[in-house]
């Protein structure tokens, strides 16, 4: 049996991963999505490109799912908190995740143009506004939430939801659209040809170059003395959890302690750009697969930036920081860890596996012409 | 501030989202075996009919998973949005079987059902056999950690409440798998959804048969509902017996209110098949009762009791107060001021914990509680009568209904002469809805009858929700009347449009209408 302290730390990695098959694989779908009414111009090439994800939209949206109810199990406080507080949030991502399903099943189920030109624009909405909030509420994280805990931990969110629209949560919207867009663009690039393709590379150029220059101001933002949170009471990692039971405070700058602490860890924004620059001058170049592969580490190195810098802080609060959640304190009890430990670590690879080989079976452009020979059966 | 109408309002959005959902789940549960069922007769036979069958059938499917897909992701959210105190409490229960769903079978069916629409081409006929069969499997199996998720609230087992992290914990996850409500759930459950996926085909090949179009690839289709339906009407009526039996184990409060018992029978109990109960007065009018079939039904033996709504109420009051004892001691123990002697206490009473925070209902500091109190809630403590008497009948009335007229489709079509039979195809058409209002009214019964809890005997209703505001609420639960409402107006309307095409929806040339000018009105 593995102890809690370990279990607890494969967690917060576990979670990242599934964030990571979250963005890798939805969000190339989402971000086919928002570029559908701009690199189809008629409904022919409309179809390939809703065609092209869909086999997989919905293997991929399962990531998303399944990231949330592991959230949910492995750390019910930040689940209860963050959905609860972050509640029109999360509203107007499940709203805008409705087009989805229906925009994909439904389009083009009727002929008539502007019941198909209404659900393209529902597919843009289902792909564009979730990229845009997921990283408006992920850098709430990074300034803090105003939340606190009653005596028996009912959690009580005290901010609002224009509040969430600062500047800097903002610049943190531009970095996950655009990148999601980006990672979208590349692979729409392998799977069409001819106009499609060309729109979709220059897609993938323009969203690339967006999102290095916004991922770089935003860490420009946070190392010119940005407030972090750091844990100020003695810490045991293998402690029960309960938030309650440690002193925090706000420091300036806290959130470049880790990367001081352990140098190694500026390799984790270094894929960012280490993932990005090559993809974007493969996309140049005309070879979308590695691009593709290189906008897939780009969104490793984004989202654990956030993570490393924050470690190991899950969801700080800004009004209450002793409420602050952490790896250590917002988890479940051990046995539910190991549990789930062990069915993850069966089942995301057997995942993997199958999707793998879905695509394979799938592989290859989809054309003009398969649409115009599939009129019946293609979506 | 968590007032009584946030609790209204949000108990009527779960409600209301939840009952939306399951419009959409039990076809997909059904259906998408009957699909291999149609498709294994493809393979073995080569013939092309059954292949055209699995595809039009599909694109039904396929409407209705859409929705299925869509609120479903609802669901997930709610529990954090709405219910974030719940989530905090038993989220390191009830969160595993949910995230293990996803990884298991959400994942199976989710990435396969692509491949089932889009891979005719491409696969050969055996792997997409195999891609429809995974399908299948992977929602049944999905129903599977579902059920065992809501088994748990219905009979929380496995776990244990701790003052440290102030939450329900897991301490075996086999007693929470094979929990005796989910099993009994589960079965019951998947085969209502095969019966509604069979009524489905069943309804829509006998319209064909009477418009007397596409004749073979109907009776082909109205065969083998007809037989899968007759199985699986049989199971749903053996198996809700089973979770009948298991109702009356674990949650005599759900069973009183339902057979409407007010006071305790000398066993065994006799079964009230009609009566109009009085919540106010605590008696029934115009009883017609059959001796002895309730105690022997429930109990499987003819001397075991079973309480009555009085008797539960008086053990109730009992709970309260040993949990006043409790909640009195969890404070001193939160608050780091309990000694040695206060430990124990709760110890002693922590197995009615949930009685005492029932309390909270009327009162923030529950030794402050009143005999009044006290006999309120326990009055409380059991759901309302009449709505839990009718919904059963219904539901239980229902279910005989679809056995019989699925009885009678079989023995038609076994002696091959259904196609005659006018009235039995009218009978199918009509009865197509039905089976999801049997569903609807289960889950009612279901859930409903947990009242006050959210899980049973340990988290009350009144203490699980979100810290938010009223107005957030009817804005959400405008926000989903909205969209639901427009979504559920699409949904049925292709499903009537492609219902109506047909066969001759899927292009081949082979269908009715495809080649008549009387195609455009169809259209």
């Amino acid at each position: 049996m593995l102890d809690y302290e370990t279990l607890k730390i494969i967690w917060w990695l576990l979670v990242g991963v599934l964030l990571l098959g979250f963005a890798v694989m939805d969000g190339h779908d989402m971000g086919v999505g928002t570029l559908l009414p701009f690199v189809g111009k008629n409904d022919v090439e409309r179809r390939v490109v809703i065609n092209t994800v869909g086999p997989h939209w919905d293997g991929n949206q399962v990531w998303f799912i399944t990231a949330g109810c592991a959230i949910f199990a492995a750390w019910p406080l930040v689940y209860a908190t963050a959905f609860s507080g972050f509640y029109w949030a999360m509203l107007v991502v499940l709203w805008a995740l409705f087009f989805r399903p229906v925009g994909f099943d439904y389009r083009s189920k009727v002929a008539d143009p502007r019941w198909r030109s209404a659900w393209d624009w529902g597919l843009f909405v289902g792909g564009s506004v979730p990229a845009l909030i997921f990283g408006v509420a992920f850098v709430h994280l990074l300034q803090g939430v105003p939340f606190h805990f009653e005596d028996n931990l009912m959690p009580v969110y005290t901010g609002t939801f224009w509040g969430l629209l600062n500047p800097f949560a903002l610049l943190a919207g531009v970095v996950s659209l655009s990148m999601l867009t980006f990672h979208g663009a590349n692979y729409l690039t392998i799977r069409t040809e001819g106009d499609v393709q060309s729109r979709a590379r220059t897609a993938a150029l323009i969203f690339g170059t967006v999102m290095l220059v916004a991922f770089a101001a935003a860490g420009v933002w946070v190392s010119s003395g940005m407030p972090g949170y750091v844990i100020t009471s003695v810490v045991d990692p293998g402690a029960l959890p309960n938030p309650l039971d440690k002193t925090v405070e706000i420091q300036a700058g806290a959130w470049l302690g880790n990367f001081a602490r352990h140098p190694l860890l500026w390799a984790v924004p270094g894929a960012g750009f280490a993932g990005g620059l090559p993809a974007l001058l493969f996309a140049w170049v005309k070879k979308p697969v590695l691009a593709f592969v290189g906008s897939a580490v780009a969104e490793l190195g984004v989202i654990g930036t956030a993570g490393v810098a924050m470690f190991p802080f899950i969801m700080p609060s800004s009004s209450d920081p002793r409420s602050s959640l952490t790896v250590w304190d917002s988890v479940s009890s051990h046995l539910t860890l190991e549990v789930m430990f062990w069915a993850a670590l069966i089942f995301t690879p057997i995942v993997i596996t199958y999707t793998g080989w879905a695509y394979k079976m799938m592989a290859g452009k989809v054309t003009n012409a398969y649409i115009e020979s599939n009129d019946h059966s293609a979506y | 501030m968590i007032t009584q109408e946030v609790v209204d309002l949000s108990r009527l959005q779960f409600a209301a989202t939840a009952f939306y959902h399951f419009l959409f789940v039990p076809l997909t549960l059904g259906l998408s075996f009957l699909l291999a069922i149609m498709e294994t007769v493809y393979v073995m036979t080569g013939k092309e009919i059954y292949r055209d069958m699995t595809k039009f059938w599909g694109k039904l499917f396929g409407i209705n998973f859409a929705l299925g897909v869509t609120t479903g992701i609802t669901m997930e959210f709610q529990f954090g949005t709405n219910w974030a105190y719940y989530s905090h409490y038993v989220g390191d229960i009830f969160g595993a079987p949910l995230a293990i769903e996803g990884l298991m079978a959400f994942f199976l069916d989710s990435t396969f059902i692509g491949l089932f629409f889009f891979g005719w081409n491409k696969l050969s006929r055996r792997r997409h056999l195999l891609i429809t069969y995974l399908t299948a499997i992977g929602s049944n199996l999905s129903a599977v950690w579902i059920l065992i998720a809501n088994g748990w609230m219905q009979n929380p087992v496995g776990s244990q409440f701790s003052y440290v992290t102030m939450r329900m914990e897991m301490t075996s996850f086999k007693e929470l798998v094979f929990n005796p409500a989910a099993q009994a759930k589960f079965v019951h459950t998947v085969s209502a959804g095969y019966v509604t996926g069979s009524m489905f085909v069943l309804g829509i090949s006998a319209w064909y048969m009477l418009k007397g179009r596409d004749i073979e690839f109907a009776k082909r289709s109205f065969r083998i509902a007809a037989a899968f339906g007759f199985a699986s009407a049989m199971s749903v009526i053996v198996l809700g017996d089973e979770s009948g039996y298991a109702v009356t184990e674990h949650q005599q409060t759900k069973l009183a209110a339902l057979e409407g018992m007010w006071k305790t029978e000398p066993a065994p109990a006799s079964f009230t098949l009609f009566a109009i109960p009085d919540d106010e007065k605590r008696e029934n009018t115009a009883e017609i009762k059959i001796p002895y079939a309730l105690g022997l039904i429930a109990t499987r033996s003819a001397n075991t009791q079973i309480p009555g709504i009085d008797e539960l109420e008086a053990r109730a009051v009992e709970r309260i107060k040993n949990g006043i004892v409790a909640v009195k001691a969890l404070e001193q123990l939160r608050a780091k001021t309990a000694d040695d002697a206060t430990k124990a206490s709760f110890e002693e009473h922590k197995a009615d914990l949930g009685y005492g925070l029932l309390l909270k209902k009327y009162t923030a500091d529950v030794s402050l509680a009143t005999p009044e109190m006290i006999a309120q809630a326990a009055r409380n403590s059991i759901p309302k009568v009449a709505p839990m008497f009718w919904t059963f009948r219904i539901m239980v009335a229902l279910g005989f209904s679809f056995f019989a007229l699925f009885a009678l489709s079989f023995w038609y079509s076994a002696k091959n002469t259904f196609q005659e039979k006018r009235w039995l195809l009218r009978w199918a058409v009509w009865f197509n809805p039905l089976p999801w209002i049997a569903s609807e009214m289960g889950w009612f019964v279901a859930e409903y009858g947990r009242q006050p809890w959210t899980i049973f005997g340990i988290l009350p209703t009144n203490l699980s929700t979100s810290t938010i505001s009223v107005n957030s609420l009817y804005g959400s639960l405008a926000g989903f009347m909205f969209f639901y409402t427009g979504l559920l107006v699409v949904e049925m309307y292709l499903m009537f449009k492609y219902a109506r095409l047909g066969p001759s929806s899927l292009g081949t040339g082979r269908y009715a209408g495809e080649t008549a000018p009387a195609l455009k009105s169809a259209q």
